[in-house]
């Protein structure tokens, strides 16, 4: 019996292995595309709960069988709740894996959370604490993250509480040699000091019953105080502007418009995906008022994000979803239609010529609202006529006028229209589903790819291609390296300074 | 009329959610001179809006009103109990223009059925929602008791005709999945109806005059009221395949044109399929209409289904029709079996003048057996005891 089995494992060998590596690649990619896509929040057609327990599963999936994959995914552009889930379950698991592999992990985390927001990594270190994580490589890791603070005064103030659970769990001492005292006395025994040589410190402390202290600490913290000491908002914002970020200037724009003298956040530096967030939360009123400005910020931004491939797509022809369902959810509000929007802009910058395509067959792209039905396959035939060289279809997936003719239209478009790939298609998605464990498909031809920042959209159209099913685990292998290469390298280069822009700086 | 005429609206691709399917109902241009308000209270109701050279007759459907004030029991439905002013009353269903609309006065009944649902112990006879007095009181209204005082039916019965009875009906938010199936579903642009499955069964139909009147509308609903069956198939129906498009291996596809013409074709089939299919027992029948009030070329039907046995879907509902017949307003509610039975048995009897002789002649059974299906259908203080067997006939019997 033994011996049959292997002849039969001989002549099934090459077979069985290619179909395995194709699996493997499909199974690594869509892992990415959830990364890139599921925050574990609520969307527009599945709760919190589903997204959270379908989420878990793909990670559990990848961590035990593709590890090497798991830990790559760091170096691709996928969203930061992700990132901060694959960091703790690879510290979870360290015992796992052999010294080597170990290694190349401790780089791409360190890598990885330098890039993170520092909220998201106080909140990492929080859950690490709550799943007893606190290892040799854990506790080093933690280490080097916190020296690699530019001021760890300024984390005191603004997150204490991570702060003070990353201290306490890791048993370091916070800091360098010649503050720790002082903010060790700030943690944990804040009453023991009348005075503190760090500045901010010193007007945390002041700020209990000094108004003018107030304006001396981050937004977030002063917030509290202003409310204590029963501070006007508008005088509190006019006052509080400069030591705003820039986030938080957007955020409260509209309240501080009122506000001549308040200054305005520069719309045209914000983040492609961020500024179309705000532009979709005017009126439409607003929005045409104020068209010129919001365009050419758009237009700046959008350009920034195309960087060096600003015009060499040649004729891109695009499909935007601008149907209900691009409302996404409550907590995740309008992100599909702010992706399409961002995606519009930075695909007019990438191309020679461009035409959209809205789904509600809208013409003024900075007037669209989540609207009506969603007739991609429609769309998809207006957007052929031509044809260009390039189409691209941000859409969630949910083609209802009629179902499926999306998938119906591209498959014929492939096989009898257009066999020699003139025409190359790529869909991006912004919305996790849940149920597939993937992001939905429009048709199996066309390579999908899950897309959360419409800036990311040149690297996603390239890693889509590998989703087309033809390429093997080795290809996409020798691309997840590439990627890792240039991520660590850039991390060294920097020397280990966070990312500015991340970080929200002012 | 006797027929439900839906020309004007044409069907777009359904949205399937779980086991419930929306199909959309599309109109090319909405129906003039006619609005629909939501809501409506006190003497505030059923105004006459007007614009600059303009005039709405403006309608209120019945899931939005209940009046509470006595005035509408002056000229209130026919009912021999009818008590003074300051008796609790509620409209019957939609209603048209300006006038006030008839009322039913509420009996002592009504009030003990709220003190139940107060309990929690009775939530599912929602007897106070006017779509379903719509439904009980136009049974009751069509059917209003025996009109010849045969010996056999009790005091009672002659006396206050039919009591009044309740008609279990699930709200929408009890129906499973619809609730969802209704936050997902994307509104078409020009929309002005919809019929909803529930496990590819019609439920109901609705159906307004105007795109914006369906957008403010869709979410309501969830407060509708829906037929036992239809809750029974949500429940226990699994999820209702999408219709896909199929366009084949497309080999008459030579252009872009010809694929656009093959899409067109595909969306054409869906619509006729649909309506052959699946709408076509709510517009295929006849029914037995009853006007309740005509006015600016508008009127407002209510209408019966037959209450045929071996028909397995039957809807009663309302419907506002313009000057040409065609529908500018539509709500339908599906009967549970149950109901049709004690329909049809009803109708048999009304159509017989309530001899029991001669209805259980036309039934094909025998008179007890008439007898056990009256008191199984609820009817059980209709009918005297010992009303089994033939009573002498004699010069005693005589008029209602």
């Amino acid at each position: 019996m033994g011996k049959s089995a292997e002849a039969a494992e001989v002549v099934a060998d090459p077979v069985a292995e290619s179909l395995a590596d194709l699996v493997a690649a499909e199974d690594v990619l869509i892992f990415v595309n959830a990364a890139v896509t599921a925050t574990g929040q609520r969307e527009f057609r599945s709760d919190a709960a589903g997204q959270q327990l379908s989420l878990a599963f793909l990670h559990e999936y990848v961590q035990v069988n593709y590890r090497p994959v798991y830990a790559a995914a760091l170096a691709l552009d996928i969203n930061d709740h992700n990132a901060a889930l694959i960091i703790q379950r690879l510290l979870r698991t360290s015992g796992e894996v052999d010294a080597e592999q170990k290694r190349r992990e401790g780089e791409l985390i360190a890598a990885r959370l330098a890039v993170l927001p520092p909220q998201r990594v106080y909140r990492l270190f929080r859950a690490l604490r709550a799943a007893k994580v606190n290892n040799r490589r854990t506790r080093a890791i933690q280490r080097e993250w916190l020296a690699a603070r530019p001021d760890l005064g300024l984390d005191a103030v603004k997150y204490r509480e991570g702060l003070r659970t990353a201290v306490r769990h890791t048993h370091l001492p916070p800091g360098p040699a010649e503050g720790a005292k002082e903010l060790g006395d700030f943690l944990f025994e804040p009453k023991k000091r009348t005075r503190y040589a760090h500045p901010l410190l010193e007007a945390h402390r002041r700020a209990h019953y000094e108004q003018g202290a107030v304006y001396e600490l981050p937004f977030t913290v002063a917030e509290g105080f202003a409310a204590r000491h029963g501070v006007a908002r508008e005088v509190f914002l006019e006052r509080i502007a400069p030591r705003m970020t820039r986030l938080e200037r957007l955020r409260t724009q509209a309240a501080t418009s009122a506000v001549a003298s308040a200054p305005r956040a520069d719309l045209a530096s914000m983040p492609l995906t961020r500024l179309a967030l705000y532009v979709l939360s005017l009126s439409l009123d607003e929005r045409s008022r104020r068209r010129e400005e919001l365009t050419g910020a758009l237009r700046a931004s959008a350009l920034r994000a195309a960087g060096p491939h600003a015009g060499s797509w040649g004729e891109v022809a695009a499909v935007l979803d601008d149907s209900y369902s691009s409302y996404g959810s409550g907590v995740k509000r309008r992100r599909p239609l702010a992706v399409a929007l961002g995606a519009h802009y930075l695909l007019a910058a990438l191309a020679g010529s461009y035409r959209a395509h809205w789904t509600s067959g809208r013409a003024d792209a900075l007037l669209v609202r989540p609207w009506g039905a969603s007739p991609v396959g429609a769309r998809i035939l207006d957007a052929l006529e031509g044809p260009p060289e390039r189409l691209v279809i941000v859409s969630d997936g949910w083609d209802n006028a009629p179902p499926g003719l999306a998938g119906e239209v591209l498959r014929v478009w492939r096989t009898r229209l257009d066999p020699a790939r003139r025409t190359s298609v790529v869909h991006l998605n912004p919305v996790y589903d849940a149920d597939g464990l993937d992001v939905r498909r429009l048709a199996p031809s066309v390579p999908t790819a899950g897309v959360r920042d419409a800036e990311d959209l040149p690297a996603l159209v390239e890693i889509a291609q590998f989703a087309e099913g033809r390429t093997g685990l080795a290809e996409l292998q020798s691309y997840l390296d590439r990627r890792v290469e240039r991520f660590v390298a850039a991390r060294r280069r920097q020397g280990g300074d966070r990312d500015r822009d991340r970080e929200g700086s002012r | 009329m006797n027929k439900l005429d839906l020309s004007g609206l044409s069907v777009l691709p359904s949205q399937v959610w779980g086991g419930i399917r929306l199909v959309p109902l599309v109109r090319g241009t909405p129906v003039e001179g006619l609005r629909l308000r939501r809501e409506v209270y006190g003497s505030e109701y059923a105004e006459v809006e007007t614009r600059p050279g303009q005039r709405y007759v403006s309608y209120v459907p019945h899931g939005f009103v209940a009046d509470w004030s006595a005035e509408g029991l002056a000229d209130g439905s026919a009912d021999r109990r009818a008590k003074g002013g300051g008796a609790e009353s509620a409209v019957y269903g939609t209603r048209l223009g300006g006038a006030a609309p008839p009322c039913v006065p509420l009996r002592a009944h009504h009030r003990l059925a709220k003190r139940l649902r107060a309990r929690g112990a009775a939530e599912r006879r929602l007897r106070f929602l006017p779509q379903h007095l719509a439904l009980e009181g136009y049974l009751s209204l069509h059917f209003g008791g025996p009109s010849t005082a045969w010996d056999e039916w009790s005091a009672e019965a002659l006396r206050q005709g039919l009591p009044p009875r309740a008609e279990a009906a699930y709200g929408g938010w009890r129906v499973p999945g619809l609730d969802e199936a209704l936050r997902v579903f994307e509104i078409h642009p020009g929309q002005c109806g919809v019929l909803l499955y529930a496990a590819d069964s019609l439920a109901a139909a609705f159906v307004v005059p105007h795109p914006e009147d369906y957008r403010a509308l869709h979410a309501t609903l969830i407060e509708d009221l829906y037929g036992e069956v239809i809750h029974q198939y949500a429940f226990f129906g699994g999820p209702v395949p999408e219709f896909t498009v199929r366009l084949g291996d497309g080999r008459g596809v030579r252009t872009l044109d010809g694929l656009r013409a093959a899409a067109r074709a595909a969306e054409r089939e869906w619509a006729e399929g649909h309506d052959a299919l699946m709408a076509a027992r709510l517009l295929d029948p006849s029914y037995l209409f009853e006007r309740v009030y005509a006015m600016e070329g508008f009127t407002l039907w209510r209408f019966l289904p037959s209450f045929r046995r071996g028909e397995r879907e039957q809807h009663i509902g309302e419907v506002i029709t313009d000057h040409r017949g065609r529908t500018a307003y539509l709500k339908t509610f599906r009967l549970s079996d149950a109901q049709i039975r004690r329909g049809y048995l009803l109708s048999v009897l009304s159509a017989h003048d309530w001899d029991l002789d001669r209805a259980s002649a036309t039934l094909g059974d025998g008179r007890a057996e008439l007898v056990r299906r009256i008191r199984d259908a609820g009817f059980e203080a209709l009918v005297r005891e010992g009303a089994e067997r033939a009573p002498r006939r004699g010069g005693g019997g005589g008029g209602g």
